[in-house]
This record gives structure tokens, sequence and C-alpha cells, in this order.
């Protein structure tokens, strides 16, 4: 008691006399911009150095300068910084956003023009150069078949590798285990094609096809298995990690057994993002040209069979159109890539609903 | 039925550390009996050994002698689920499973051991719950999540979760701790009520809980940081409360150290 009494003596507190400041009224910035902006323009188009992309970065730099000396001379230092450090981060953002707004524009406009029934109801068998139909339908196909069997081989096989990792994995094998993991993350897509090549499409499948070796889905499936596994033992065991071990004990301490509690309290609790973890690595799966241009072959008729013969992927139809000479070839392929990319958003959206409903609504 | 919980010689580890040492204590059935003492002076860990939680941890190893009614819980051939079962415990910080409904919650030890039947579902919830002092706030939103309610109805549905597997033994690990004033009112109050049916083993730093609700109270502490948990003091809560045998217990309850 004593001291904070002293301290109030000798010390008075260092309170300003109003809490209020002096602000730049509320039309500032937006007409600091304007300014900056035709400023740059008049600079730029005036010495003739560039167009309007240099137009908007100089414009930019100067909104920015003004935007700090004008906060300066009227707030203050602090709310200075605030305001720039604030304008520098919303700059950031419309930075990221910008590829991504672009990539789906230039999909949506150029993939429009073979948006058609034709083109999800035929392949591209017996189409010619000169002939402006044709189709997806066998690479759709190809892709959903392929993905599908991928992800029911690596989903339980991730999450289980993730629950013995994060539940059960003590010493070195669990070291190892997580070690190869991370090794297997960093795997370019070409060599678990290769590795497939290598293993199945040379060496297993000729025990199935009277001794020829054979192209076929299940062999793309296996190589986008290669690729999917990482990622989702990886995510699986984040979110496990994130599972709060609380949880387990106020479990254990009601005499549930350990892997009732995994599967019961654990698993549910992290299901999101496990949901999560395993559509992005779906959507990489799906995205994949190269193993399946080695494994499955490609191809232009429609193959239902995943164990046999050649099959087609979207991402393969989209590299295989881009750089045919046909002049209808282009066309095919920007539709064939705003399939790929909406079928993984539908893929994404439908995935996290399903897990939102197993949860309880706040 | 409650049990009495025997301890002799009770040591524990957490890898190389020793936590506690030769801790020896009865715990009679139907009592309440309060562990009291300076923070990490093993009160928690000796808790969590009376109910095999403390070996979950990786490294951490239990030695000595414990007993229930006469049967050794450290025993090689005992299956550890069935000493949980039998010993409950409820934890410092309320922990209700966050993807299950109050319903659900409750009834966690029951459903996730095998009882599939509604009608015993439903009425084992009710039981649970009232005697958790929680039915009349619950009653019309049980299918609502268990992380929806307050602190202390949390924590009172874990108390529900906990004596719904109607256990014999039931730990509380700084029950309160987390709570304010009228909630940790209600579960002394719920102690009380308890204690008819369960023998029942708390751990508080606060001791004026430990002098309202327990009937023995044991005073455990250190010698200095890295030492292990000793138990100092085991006797009645009203002699330890005004008439401690030891120096230490004094100076510890009349606030001079600790």
């Amino acid at each position: 008691m004593t001291t904070t009494v002293t301290s109030h003596r000798t010390r008075p507190p260092a309170e300003p006399a109003t809490l209020r400041a002096r602000r730049l009224p509320w039309y500032a910035a937006p007409a600091l911009a304007v300014a900056a902006l035709a400023l740059s323009a008049v600079i730029v188009y005036g010495t003739d150095i560039g167009g309007p992309v240099l137009v908007v970065a100089l414009g930019a730099v100067l909104y920015l300068t003004g935007l700090f000396a004008a906060a300066n001379a009227v707030e203050g230092r602090r709310s200075a910084r605030n305001r720039t450090w604030s304008a520098l981060i919303h700059s950031a953002f419309v930075l990221a956003v910008l590829p991504l707004v672009s990539v789906v524009w230039t999909l949506v406009s150029k993939g429009a023009e073979r948006l058609d029934v034709n083109f999800f109801q035929t392949s591209m068998n017996n189409i010619g150069a000169r002939d402006a139909n044709g189709g997806a339908y066998h690479a759709i196909l190809g892709t959903l078949e392929q993905v599908g069997i991928a992800t029911l081989i690596t989903v339980p096989l991730g999450i289980l590798c993730a629950i013995y990792i994060v539940e059960y994995g003590r010493g070195k094998f669990a070291f190892a285990i997580r070690f190869f993991v991370d090794v297997m993350t960093g795997i370019p897509s070409i060599v678990s094609g290769l590795f497939v090549l290598a293993f199945w499409v040379l060496v297993v499948s000729p025990w199935f096809n009277d001794g020829r070796p054979s192209f076929s889905g299940f062999a793309a499936a296996l190589a986008l298995s290669v690729l999917m596994l990482p990622t989702i033992v990886r995510s699986t065991e984040e979110m496990l990690r994130l599972v709060p071990p609380p949880l387990r004990e106020g479990a254990y301490a009601l005499g549930v057994p350990k892997w009732k509690t995994i599967l019961r309290v654990v698993l549910p609790t992290a299901l999101p993002g496990i949901v999560t973890g395993v559509m992005l690595a779906i959507a990489r799966a799906a995205g994949e040209t190269a193993p399946v241009l080695l494994v499955a072959g490609g191809g232009a008729a429609i193959n239902v069979n995943p164990f046999e013969n050649n099959q087609s992927s979207l991402s393969l139809f989209v590299y295989q159109q881009a750089g045919d000479a046909s002049k209808y070839a282009p066309a095919r392929a920007w539709t064939a890539a705003l399939t790929l990319v909406a079928l993984v958003l539908i893929l994404t959206i439908a995935a996290k609903l399903l897990a939102r409903r197993n949860r309880l609504s706040r | 039925m409650a049990k009495r919980v025997e301890a002799s010689n009770v040591t524990a580890y957490y890898g190389g550390f020793k936590a506690i040492e030769n801790i020896n204590l009865t715990v009679e059935p139907k009592t309440v009996t309060a562990l009291i003492g300076p923070s990490g002076c093993g009160k928690s860990t000796f808790l969590r050994s009376i109910n095999r939680m403390h070996e979950v941890l990786p490294g951490a190893r239990v030695e000595g002698n414990l007993t229930i009614d006469d049967q050794d819980i450290y025993d090689r051939d005992v299956d550890v689920t069935a000493v949980r079962r039998m010993i409950g415990m409820v934890f410092q910080r309320p922990n209700p499973f966050p993807t299950m409904s109050i319903f659900e919650n409750v009834v966690a030890g029951l459903k996730l051991n095998g009882v599939r039947r509604k009608s015993i579902l439903e009425e084992a919830a009710e039981k649970a719950l009232r005697s958790a002092n929680l039915w009349d706030e619950v009653k019309d939103r049980l299918g609502k999540p268990g992380a929806g309610l307050s602190g202390g109805q949390q924590q009172r549905l874990c108390i529900a979760r906990t004596i719904a597997v109607e256990p014999q033994v039931v730990l509380m690990d700084e029950p309160c701790s987390a709570l304010d004033p009228i909630s940790t009112l209600a579960i002394e109050d719920l102690m009380f009520q308890l204690k008819d049916k369960f023998t029942i083993i708390i751990v508080t730093h606060n001791m004026q809980q430990a002098a309202r609700v327990s009937d023995r109270t044991a005073f455990f502490s250190i010698e200095k940081t890295g030492d292990p948990g000793r138990l100092i003091e085991y006797d009645n809560t009203q002699k330890i409360f005004s008439n401690p045998s030891v120096k230490k217990t004094e100076d510890y309850i009349t606030g001079r150290f600790g």
C-alpha cells in the first residue's frame, strides 16, 4: 500500500488532457487514392514509359507515401504507421486474390465455348482434326474412377497410419515412419508414375494379362495413391494432435478402451480437419497428368473398366488437347480444365457439408 | 457399493523423476478425503495413480501396492479399463466431449462400453443428471451440445458422466478451481449427497473447501523442488485444521508457507 502512495506522489500519471485527437476526414483516403492514380497516370503517359499496370503500381506507391505524410501531419506518427500498414496488408490480400480471380475468369470465359451437352456425352473416339465435336466423357470417367480408387486405398491407410503415429507409435519405428512420410511428401509425381510403371505395369500386370504388360486406370490410381498418402497422413496427424489430451483422459477415466476412445471421441473431434486434408489430397491427385500418361496411357475411347486397357483423365485430356494441331482442340482443353476445377470444387463443398452435418449445430 | 482404498508404499515416477515416495494411506468407504498441499507436491500424481491414469503419460510408472477392497489394481492380470470403470475421475477443467450432445455425454461411458438399449440409457441419464443437480437445468435441451453449457454446468455434466457408470470410488482433481463460487457451492453440496453412495477423494488447493467437505484430510509436501512428494500427515479433518500434530502441517494451513 505504502509504495503505491509514494509512487503517486513522486510520479503523477502522465495522462493526456483529453482523449480526443485530430483525425483525417473520412474522404481523405479515397481522395488520396484518386489523386495518386491521376498523378501516376500523368507521369507514366506523359513520359510514355509504360502502360496501365505501371500506372497502378506507381499509383499504389504514391498513395502509400501520401497517406503516410498526410496522416503523420494531421494525426501523428502512430496513426500514420497504422494507416500505412493497414493499406499494405490490404494490398497484399488483393495481390494474392488477383491470380485466383484471373484463373477462374480465364477458365470460365474460354471454357464456355464448348460447354455443351455434347461435350459431356461423347468421347474423342473417331474425332478427326476437322471435326468440331468430340468430348471428355471418357476423361471425366477416367478421373472419377482413378481418383475414386486412389481415395478408397489411401483414406483408410492414411488415417490408420496417422493414428499409429499419434496414438501408439513410440521410439525409433514411429520416428522412421514419420520421416519417410515426410520424404514421400516431396516425391515428384513423375517419379511415382515411374515407380508404378516399373513395379505394377511391367512386373505385376503381365500375370493378369497373358504375359503382356498392360496399361490400366488402376495403375494410375496406384500412382495417385503414392502421391495422396503422405498428404493425408500428415494432415490427419496434425489434426489428431490438436485434439486436447483431456478429452482422451476423460474417456479413459470412464473405463473406455483406448481403441474405442480413438474411434468414438478422438476421430469425430478431428473429423472436419481430416476431411479438409483428404480433399486437398484429392484435389492434388485429380490434377496430376504425368503418372496417368505413364501408366494408364491415355486414350480416345470410353473405357469403363479401370482394370484393363488404356484410360484417360481430365488433366491428361487437357494436356493432349492443348498440344493438338486441330483448331477445335484448344476450346476442348479449356472446357475440360473448367470441368476439372468445377469437379474438385463440388467434391470439396459436398465433403465439407457432410463433415458439418456430423457435428452438432451450435 | 463404495469401496475402501488402501495405498502402501506407493511411489510414482515420470521417467527418471520420482514424483511421490512411499505414500501409505487408507480411505474408508463412503467418506470424503481431501488431499491438500503446495503445488508440485504430488497430490494429483497420487490421485491419478489410484485409477491408473498416471501411466497414460509416456514414461510414467507406479511402484508399491494399491488395493480396492483387497484387490491389487496393479496386478499383472488386472484389466485397466475395469479399474477405471470402478474408479471414476473428474478433472480440473470440465472436458465434455465436443462432438456429443448433453445426453450422449452423460451416457458416453455406458454407450462406449456396449450398452445399447435406449430405455436403459435414458433412465441412467436422468438418474445421473438428477444426482449431479443438473437435471432441471438441461432436461429440455438434452439434444444440445454439451460444450454449450456454462463452466459450472459443464463440470456438473462431467460429474454426471462419471457417476452414470456407477463407479465405487470417485476421484476429483481440483474440480472447482475453474468455477465461480456459486458453481463451487453446487458441487460441494453434490459431494455431500454423493458420499452416501461413493467413496470420494478430492484434490484441492482451497483449504476452506477441504475443511468444509472432507471427513479426513491428507497433507502432502516436498522438502524442496526436485524432491519427491511425501505424505506428511493424515488424520480427521477437524484434527488437521484445529490441532495438527506435525509442525509443517500447521505452518501450511495457517498460511505460513506454500
